[in-house]
């Protein structure tokens, strides 16, 4: 579980971030939705600590992650697995490398039992045969799903997605986030996905959070927020003519009439 | 006002790097990949460079030495004393903060740029001790021995041309070079080049560390690395030979 509460970040004069709170529950995907440059990704590096927030208070299991000392920082930062909106691989290495990377840094496992647990990891995000590639020789979507794998890789409690299906095609997407929720159940994570892509909210959002310019706009399910009668997140979600018509049709069985304003 | 508020980050930088390692083993081989990537890769220009130096002293000071007053043999005497005070030092480096100093700030620099510097964070590792620590202590190992290497070939480059132009006897050159030889004069050099080395490393990896913005960014921080290291090289050889000779 995290919380957030009455975050506030700002560059200079603009305010980015004004005033967030949230409470995202494990097991579970919470994602922050909003179009571009609406703070998704600042609000996510300051929950993890990228960014120092001005005010406010970012709650892991209870503890202040704000004003904990390096070393309580660190201890939480290695319950903590991130995919990068870029995949951030390590360049110079190669993908069983990279998704290696952290158990040669945080376990005093044998060679033998690391390259187990990566392949088991890269099984799991449906790669095989690429352990010898280089980043650069894969795919967006391939670059992803390793990202994806180095960030589970020692079974964290707490895991961030910075748009994981941006520049993804459709079937792409869904596979990615087909599998962030089934590791999230599966191993009962607290997930924090930023996305502004209304397919992934419809297929995982658990719990939502719609920012719009640096402020909450609305949260709920992804049951309810097709209801939603906020004019802004509306505008938002039906941004496309079809999602439009769906709608209607759904308003239409539901109570029988078209709603109003429309004609 | 920017440049106060550079040297205090660039000195906050160098403080950050004294952290725990999270895990000795891995910044062995990191130290290790850098001694190769610093040393052995820039051990070629290194030769290329001090020789030709060697042999252009030579045959230059053998042209300013007209009068038949003094022995030939004094050559080898200003040949040797130029190549390790000065030439041996302050070249190589020179020349190594544009090859080495670009590389680490535009190794570091993408690295921030495509968040990898992130993603380490992430995971819980002192990024400033992880990346800049190993390669400044790889520089501090690599760069003396470079340079002790640039002395002996500078030498024997000019000793080189001196038989092939004929200017003087390799037997006279030898002689030359054992003539009021001091010690001190070497000692003097590698203190030159660990204050040299330091610098070569770490302005670049402060540029490279803290670059801002997208590719383009690396390219000006990695220029701005090469050009202010350069700076500094030759102002800290001024600061050191007006305190030290
Ligand atoms: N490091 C930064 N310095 C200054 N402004 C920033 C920085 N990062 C983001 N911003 C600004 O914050 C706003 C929100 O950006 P961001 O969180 O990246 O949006 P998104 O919702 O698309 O992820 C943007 O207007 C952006 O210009
Ligand atoms: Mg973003």
């Amino acid at each position: 579980m995290i919380e957030v509460k009455n975050i506030r970040k700002s560059f200079g004069e603009k305010i980015v971030i004004n005033d967030v709170s949230a409470a995202m529950k494990s097991g579970q995907c919470n994602l922050i939705i909003g179009s571009s440059g609406s703070g998704k990704t600042v609000l996510m590096k300051c929950m993890v600590g990228l960014f120092a927030p001005d005010k406010g208070e970012i709650l892991y299991d209870g503890a202040n992650f704000v004003e904990m000392t390096g070393e309580q920082r660190t201890n939480i930062r290695k319950e903590i697995g991130m995919l990068f909106q870029g995949s951030a691989l390590f360049d110079s290495l190669t993908v069983q490398q990279n998704v290696m990377f952290p158990l040669d840094m945080f376990t005093k496992d044998t060679t033998r039992e690391k390259l187990k647990r990566v392949n088991e990891v890269l099984d799991r995000v449906n790669l095989v045969d690429t352990n010898k590639k280089f980043p650069s020789e894969l795919s967006g979507g391939m670059k992803k799903r390793v990202a994806l794998a180095r960030a589970i890789v020692l079974n964290p409690k707490y895991l961030f997605c910075d748009e994981p299906n941006s520049g993804l095609d459709p079937q792409t997407s869904l596979v990615i986030d087909k599998l962030i929720r089934e590791i999230t159940i599966e191993y009962n994570i607290c997930t924090v996905v930023n996305t502004h892509d209304m397919n992934s909210v419809m297929e995982i959002g658990n719990y939502i959070l719609y920012m719009y310019q640096g402020n909450k706009e609305w949260e709920g399910t992804n049951k309810e927020i097709i209801f939603s009668k906020n004019q802004r997140l509306n505008e938002f979600i039906f941004a496309s003519e079809f999602l439009k018509d769906a709608k209607e049709m759904r308003m239409l069985e539901e109570t029988g009439k078209m709603p109003p304003g429309n004609n | 006002m920017g440049i106060i508020s550079d040297i205090g980050r660039y000195l906050l930088m160098l403080k950050g790097m004294f952290s725990r390692p999270e895990n000795g083993k891995m910044y062995w081989k990191e130290f290790m990949h850098q001694c190769s990537d610093i040393g052995v890769g820039s051990l070629g220009i290194v030769a290329i460079i001090s020789v030709f130096i060697g042999a252009v002293s030579t045959v230059q000071t053998a042209y300013q030495l007209i009068t038949p007053l003094i022995p030939k043999s004094t050559i080898a005497v200003i040949v040797r004393d130029t190549v390790i005070l000065e030439f041996a030092p302050t070249l190589t480096c020179i020349v190594l903060a544009g090859v080495v100093g670009s590389k680490i700030a535009s190794e570091l620099g993408n690295m921030r740029v495509s968040e990898q510097i992130d993603a380490l964070e992430i995971m819980g590792i002192n990024t400033k001790t992880y990346l800049i620590m190993p390669k400044i202590a790889a520089g501090l190992l690599t760069i003396p021995m470079l340079i002790a290497i640039a002395m002996a070939l500078g030498i024997w480059g000019g000793r080189l041309a001196a038989n092939m132009a004929n200017i003087v006897s390799p037997e006279e050159f030898d002689k030359g070079l054992h003539e009021g030889f001091l010690p001190y004069n070497v000692f003097f050099a590698l203190a030159k080049s660990y204050t040299f080395a330091f610098i070569i490393c770490s302005i670049p990896a402060f540029f490279g560390f803290y670059v801002k913005g997208g590719s383009l960014e690396i390219g000006r921080a990695s220029t701005k690395a090469v050009v202010i290291s350069c700076i500094m090289i030759l102002f800290a050889d001024y600061i050191l030979s007006a305190l030290l000779l």
